[in-house]
């Protein structure tokens, strides 16, 4: 488990990585990767119990499913760092015959990846079902989802929720995204969330709060809603980020969404980022 | 030989789902059957009452449905994700397409309802596009069976194979006729040999091709062949090849639209390697409507006489 500077000198290295991931081919979602560089980081350097052997079926693991799977490039990073995969393989993203597909994909069979992501909505209900088998064979160990904002304008992600609540799915955490932009603009200009606590309350879930740029936050939060699993609620946390978080030109906006830096500007980029654990 | 197929009884396939469903219950504790508010008519009942623990309601919800399915499967169980065919493939393609079959998980959609035989409930309800939407899909295992015993094995060998699969039934009470052992997934069964035509049917419509084949040889002195081709995908070639070099000429007959079903998996098959004179007996790129099932069956051009009128029209190009 590593402590706060370690973790920060990681984050500062996967955030490099998604800068060259997707510079190197000229596509890929820079904004939301930077935003969850922080998060992570903490959950796979810190909360997670998790085995990267890895094991598709994740039995007494934590595991943890992606559903904004566009922002894979934070993903592959921290999976690698973490040692699910060579290092070296973050040079094949997005390239002909990579099992670093443009979305998550388990089809390639890259070690991590429990359910291809990508078309927006579907995460949550995946890891019900991976929740639920958890109970029914009687491993306590938890299933974490990561959701985006503008992701919740899915019907299917409600759908899950009710279920959740119903069913008593407690031993599940999601975590929102929260970065208040989407494609076309920020949420509140394509289709606001409205009030976003009010909204889960009444689906039944319990809600926290974090920041997602504030490691004592982060690690606090989670690991409270750790103690309270099993308690017979299911939890979601909305993580307050800003999209392109460290990048000061990328910083808050929703133009770095789906879109890469050229040359001069990924040299502007990297030059605020440390280079702590080595460039692939 | 079609005097092997005795019709004994009359039995809804979706009851042979549920029998099969409550033995697969006690045989395998992984099997987790799931319903979205349709569980009387699935025929699940049974299942519910005996291992509650592994039954789940997933409410009107089939997108998400599909989606736990997927998260049961990715950590080793066995979910028998069922509705209506409407709400189990269109309502949901993409859930199915990216949760499911891309990312390989072991999920058994199975369906009742299929076709224009549910009646009464009209076209909303009557998919007619299914097995071409599940079959499209790379890696989809999808299996049509005719009757109540057939269903049972099939669902027994579904839960064997390790992968995505579309099982299709249907709602109405019909003609059981086949053993219950004897299916093998991928593997056509022979049920009349004959040298004139060649008769592929799935589904309801192998019942009404075993009477159009008595037809044929009473009335017009034809010797069909029939083969019951329960599985659609992965399509048993030889069988299909060995009868059209033979007979020269085939039928192919479904409930199911022309398009997508198994007279153009048929087609595909004879056009690369044996081109063959076809006549479909499916439902011509139209929509059902409310009626009783026989009554549907005989207005969309799917009844015993439509096969037999297949059948002789294309023996006139027979290439033989």
């Amino acid at each position: 488990m590593k402590d706060v500077q370690e973790l920060k000198s990681i984050a500062s290295q996967v955030r490099r990585d998604i800068i060259r991931q997707v510079a190197a081919v000229n596509s890929g979602h820079p904004g939301g990767s930077l935003g969850c560089a922080d998060f992570f980081t903490v959950m796979y350097f810190n909360i997670m119990e998790h085995d990267n052997s890895f094991n598709m079926e994740g039995h007494n693991e934590d595991m943890f499913f992606l559903s904004n799977g566009h922002i894979s490039p934070v993903w592959y990073s921290v999976l690698a760092r973490s040692g699910y995969f060579p290092v070296e393989e973050l040079k094949t993203f997005r390239l002909l015959n990579s099992r670093l597909q443009g979305h998550p994909a388990t089809h390639e069979g890259l070690p991590g990846i429990r359910v291809a992501s990508g078309s927006l909505g579907q995460g949550v209900s995946v890891a019900i079902g991976a929740a639920v088998s958890k109970k029914l064979n009687k491993d306590a160990k938890l299933v974490y989802v990561l959701t985006g904002d503008g992701e919740l304008q899915e019907g299917q992600v409600w759908e899950a929720l009710m279920y959740a609540a119903h069913n008593k799915v407690d031993n599940l955490i999601a975590v929102v995204d929260w970065n208040g932009q989407q494609i076309d603009g920020p949420n509140d200009d394509v289709i606001t969330l409205g009030d976003m606590e009010g909204k889960w309350r009444s689906f039944g879930w319990d809600v926290l709060h974090m920041d997602g740029h504030d490691y004592d936050d982060l690690i606090k939060t989670i690991n409270k809603a750790k103690e309270n699993a099993g308690k017979g609620k299911p939890q979601v946390i909305l993580m307050k980020t800003a999209m392109g978080k460290g990048v000061d030109f990328m910083e808050g906006t929703h133009h770095w969404h789906g879109k890469a830096p050229n040359a001069e500007q990924t040299q502007i980029a990297l030059n605020q980022l440390d280079e702590t654990l080595g460039d692939y | 030989m079609l005097d092997r197929f005795e019709i004994k009884d009359k039995k809804a396939t979706r009851d042979g789902f549920g029998k099969a469903m409550s033995e697969l219950g006690q045989k395998n504790d992984q099997v987790i059957a799931m319903c979205a508010d349709l569980t009387g008519s699935l025929k699940l009942n049974n299942f519910q009452k005996e291992h509650p623990e592994r039954f789940i309601q997933a409410g009107i919800s089939e997108a998400n449905m599909i989606g736990m399915a997927a998260g049961l499967a990715t950590t080793g169980k066995i979910p028998f994700a069922t509705t209506f065919a409407n709400f189990a493939t269109g309502r949901v393609y993409d859930q199915i397409r990216q949760s499911v079959a891309y990312s390989h998980k072991n999920v058994k959609i199975c369906a009742s309802h299929a076709g224009l035989t549910l009646g009464e409930d009209g076209a909303t309800h009557q998919i007619l596009e299914d097995i071409g939407m599940m079959k499209m899909l790379p890696g989809m295992t999808v299996i049509n069976p005719c009757d109540y015993n057939q269903v049972i094995s099939a669902t027994h060998a579904i839960a064997e194979m390790n992968g995505p699969a579309y099982l299709r039934f249907g709602r109405p009470s019909w003609p059981v006729f086949m053993p219950e052992e004897g299916f093998e997934i991928g593997k056509a069964i022979m049920m009349q040999a004959g040298s004139d035509v060649s008769i592929f049917a799935t589904g309801h419509l192998v019942y009404h091709a075993m009477e159009a084949v008595k037809i044929l040889k009473s009335q017009h002195s034809i010797n069909a062949e029939l083969i019951n081709i329960h599985t659609i995908k992965p399509l048993d070639n030889d069988a299909i090849l060995n009868s059209a070099t033979k007979t020269g000429a085939v039928v192919t007959a479904e409930e199911h639209q022309r398009n997508g079903g198994l007279g153009d998996s048929v087609a595909q098959v004879l056009a690369q390697f044996h081109p063959t004179p076809q006549e479909y007996v499916a439902v011509n790129d139209s929509f059902g409507e409310s009626g009783k099932p026989a009554q549907l069956l005989d207005k969309y051009g799917l009844g015993i006489q439509n096969i037999v009128e297949a059948a002789i029209k294309v023996i006139e190009r027979s290439t033989k």
